[in-house]
């Protein structure tokens, strides 16, 4: 099967190619950009003229539900979605029901990644036991069973002695951690930023603390242990400095962003709209800023969607006793584009914190599209417009702040290993 | 969203949830039309046909007495049949969501639901779900608002100081837990207070207090100055358990109102209380039953005032 991409804008952050020109694959890997190889005779043509083609979209953190969360989500509506995002990779957060901590439950994923016919989804193993933070998961048999990582997912760790010696362990087996830092006694139980917002309308409130504190603590174990540790999902300037530090400081540390706190902030929220109801919790502008400088200044080198889709009765009742969460795969690119648009980080940039970086974190040979690659490739048209609703929606979560709105850009194909899995 | 969610077309009000939102005629209109129903109480029939045939529902879903029984009184004296639902007890508590027990009373063709829930956004969310024909009246959600409470202190204090441009108001205790202070501060400042103050140690105050427009402080002796009307709020022992204060004696000496600490208050000023009070906690016995204590007075305003909130928000629309 041979296949060949023409007439695109062809953006390889990797191999910093940014030039008109065609793209050819065979076998499911990419043979060449620009320079065709001599006699190749596609069998498939793509056309896309005014179009961007460049390495499909990795996500460092997604739920697709299922198994015992079937009314929220299924892989098999998930999957499309996120082939609909430009999205080839994903990252499976040890959070379902059951839990991600047996190679059992990697292998019941693997089952359901093959019958959705999208092969490319990697589970994160929980880094404790049914994620409660007492006794480590069997780490080594996770990795051999094609965990990825390791983590615990929104689950704080509380006893920072079993943190440490969780952290040795996966080190000795060399595995990433990805750490979603939340202290859960600062947390307190809150749903929203504390603020000039959450103090207005009485919601119990996340002070940035609860975050910055679990984090400086994990930096300091990550110097102690060795392991490697990639942290998730920030939401607060003095997070963004503090990670910054570090890598000044010589850690091998890595960091991601959600894509909607680099948009939205407490600010935003209409009164008591659970869409808005997310965790870290939407903070203020200022927040919102640096992150944005942390983007374009590489101190955080990931975008990633924090997909999480949710049944209506989830989000159905008063905000605090809503569940957390947007689902947010279709809305990536977009709001990639929109930071684009308003100058926050060049385009060349959102595509490597959407694919060349997630890979380097994950140390996979893809987010490239270097010659010999599995031919992950996302096209889209980045000035094609588009609402927001049930006619174009597709992930079963319609869980988001941004139903109605008009955005701009939007996928074209997607292409997981040289083959089509989703064409508008 | 909660301007036009609590207003019909007309501005007029459709849902009494927050007094975020509502302008100084609206407050004052509220105030006024109580004013028509106060005298009521002392006749000897105590009724106005206004809710004829009306169906209410007190649908409480956190335990009190006071507020429950004034709104109780309130709608029979109006003659709207109530229904008294402690949901505390019932049906949430075998596993029925909040809105499944909204949809079963809304098929018993009521009128208006006057929702009393522990959490923030509760009357909000009944009030959108809710079919377009009821009326909700918030009677207290989580940390958020209680709004009669906060109208009927405004009422007290309107019959006592007569203008409020000139009053400087000081709010003490556990604001950061507080719908009552939340709702307080809001009135106070639409129907513009010279000066909205709180007091109380920073455990028991919210993250950027002051963009509620008061100014704060953290000494009830210094905090007094000046001052025409004291607020206290109530103590829940809980605040001890949970580390935010160390003994109900500390707070008493710190926070406690005395009748020593309230005469470094203006001479006139009036002590008040949303109750239920705890004596020698939050307040001196001699003071909540003093001649500055309008405490009692602001339990039978709560009637009129409810009356008056319940009628408004059942006026159909293009009526005067």
């Amino acid at each position: 099967m041979k296949l060949r991409i023409d007439h695109g804008r062809i953006i390889d952050p990797v191999n910093a190619i940014d030039r008109v020109g065609s793209v050819y694959i065979e076998g499911g890997k990419i043979v060449s950009v620009t320079d065709e190889p001599a006699g190749f005779m596609p069998d498939t043509v793509i056309n896309a003229e005014n179009q961007i083609v460049c390495p499909g979209f990795i996500d460092l953190s997604t739920r697709l539900r299922d198994m015992g969360h079937s009314r929220k989500a299924t892989f098999k509506s998930e999957v499309i979605a996120a082939a609909a995002a430009g999205v080839t990779t994903l990252c499976l957060q040890p959070d379902t029901v059951p839990v991600i901590d047996t190679p059992a439950v990697v292998e019941l994923i693997k089952e359901l990644a093959e019958k959705a016919g999208y092969p490319k989804i990697y589970a994160v193993g929980g880094l404790t036991q049914k994620l409660e933070g007492a006794e480590l998961s069997s780490m080594l048999s996770l990795k051999q069973a094609g965990c990825i990582a390791v983590g615990n997912a929104n689950q704080p760790v509380k006893n920072l002695l079993i943190l440490r010696r969780a952290m040795e362990y996966a080190a000795s087996h060399d595995l990433l951690l990805m750490f979603r830092s939340n202290d859960f006694w600062l947390g307190n139980n809150g749903c929203a930023h504390e603020g000039a917002v959450a103090t207005r309308y009485g919601l119990p409130s996340i002070p940035e603390a609860a975050e910055t504190i679990a984090l400086a603590q994990c930096l300091e174990l990550a110097e102690l242990t060795g392991c490697r540790v990639h942290f998730g999902q920030l939401s607060c300037k003095r997070s963004v400095i503090k990670i910054h530090q570090a890598k000044k400081y010589g850690l091998k540390v890595s960091a991601d962003v959600a894509i909607h706190q680099l948009h939205l902030t407490e600010n935003d929220m209409t009164p008591f709209d659970s869409a808005y109801h997310v965790l870290p919790p939407l903070r203020t502008e200022d927040d919102k800023q640096y992150l944005r400088q942390g983007l374009a200044g590489s101190t955080i080198n990931s975008i990633c969607s924090d997909h999480q889709p949710h049944d209506l009765d989830a989000k159905l009742g008063a905000f605090p006793e809503t569940e957390p969460g947007m689902s947010s795969l279709e809305t990536l690119l977009p709001l990639m584009l929109k930071l684009v648009a308003q100058h926050a980080i060049t385009l060349e940039q959102g595509i490597a914190c959407l694919s060349a970086n997630p890979a380097r974190v994950l140390r996979l040979n893809s987010g490239a599209l270097t010659p010999g690659f599995s031919a992950d490739i996302c096209i889209f048209d980045p000035e094609r417009e588009w609402q927001v609703n049930s006619e174009s929606w597709k992930s079963q979560g319609v869980n988001t702040p941004f139903w109605g709105q008009t955005l701009k850009g939007r996928v074209t194909h997607t292409l997981q290993a040289g083959k089509i899995i989703h064409r508008l | 969203m909660t301007d036009s969610l609590q207003l019909n077309a007309e501005g007029k009000l459709k849902h009494f949830l927050t007094i975020e939102g509502l302008s100084k005629s609206l407050l004052t209109e509220i105030l006024d039309t109580a004013e028509s129903f106060a005298g009521m109480s002392e006749h000897q029939v105590k009724k106005v046909p206004l809710l004829r045939g009306k169906t209410i529902v007190n649908l409480f879903f956190e335990n009190s007495t006071r507020t429950r029984t004034t709104f109780e009184l309130a709608a029979t004296r109006l003659s709207a049949d109530v229904i008294n639902m402690n949901i505390a007890t019932s049906a949430t508590s075998k596993g029925e969501s909040l809105l499944d027990t909204i949809r079963n009373l809304e098929s018993m063709f009521v009128d208006m639901f006057v929702v009393r829930h522990a959490l923030s956004g509760a009357a909000h969310f009944i009030a959108q779900q809710t079919a377009p024909h009821i009326s909700v009246i918030n009677a207290g959600d989580g940390q958020h608002a209680h709004p009669t409470q906060a109208m009927l202190d405004m009422f007290t204090i309107r019959q006592i100081k007569r203008d409020f441009s000139t009053l400087r108001v000081a709010i003490i205790g556990d604001i950061l837990h507080s719908r009552v202070a939340r709702s307080e501060i809001q009135a106070l400042n639409t129907l513009g207070a010279a000066e909205v103050r709180v007091i109380a140690p920073k455990t028991l105050l919210p993250a950027h207090v002051e963009s509620l427009g008061v100014s704060v402080s953290h000494n009830l002796t210094e905090g007094l100055k000046d001052i025409d009307v004291v607020m206290m709020l109530r103590l829940q022992k809980e605040r001890m358990s949970s580390a935010l204060l160390p003994s109900e004696s500390e707070y008493f000496k710190c926070f406690g109102l005395t009748e020593e600490k309230l005469k470094i208050a203006k001479p006139d000023a009036i002590v008040m209380h949303p109750g239920p009070i705890n004596r020698g906690v939050e307040i001196d016995s001699k003071v909540a039953d003093g001649p500055q204590s309008v405490i009692l007075k602001q339990v039978s305003n709560g009637i009129a005032v409810r009356m008056a909130v319940m009628a408004m928000a059942m006026q159909k629309p293009g009526v005067a």
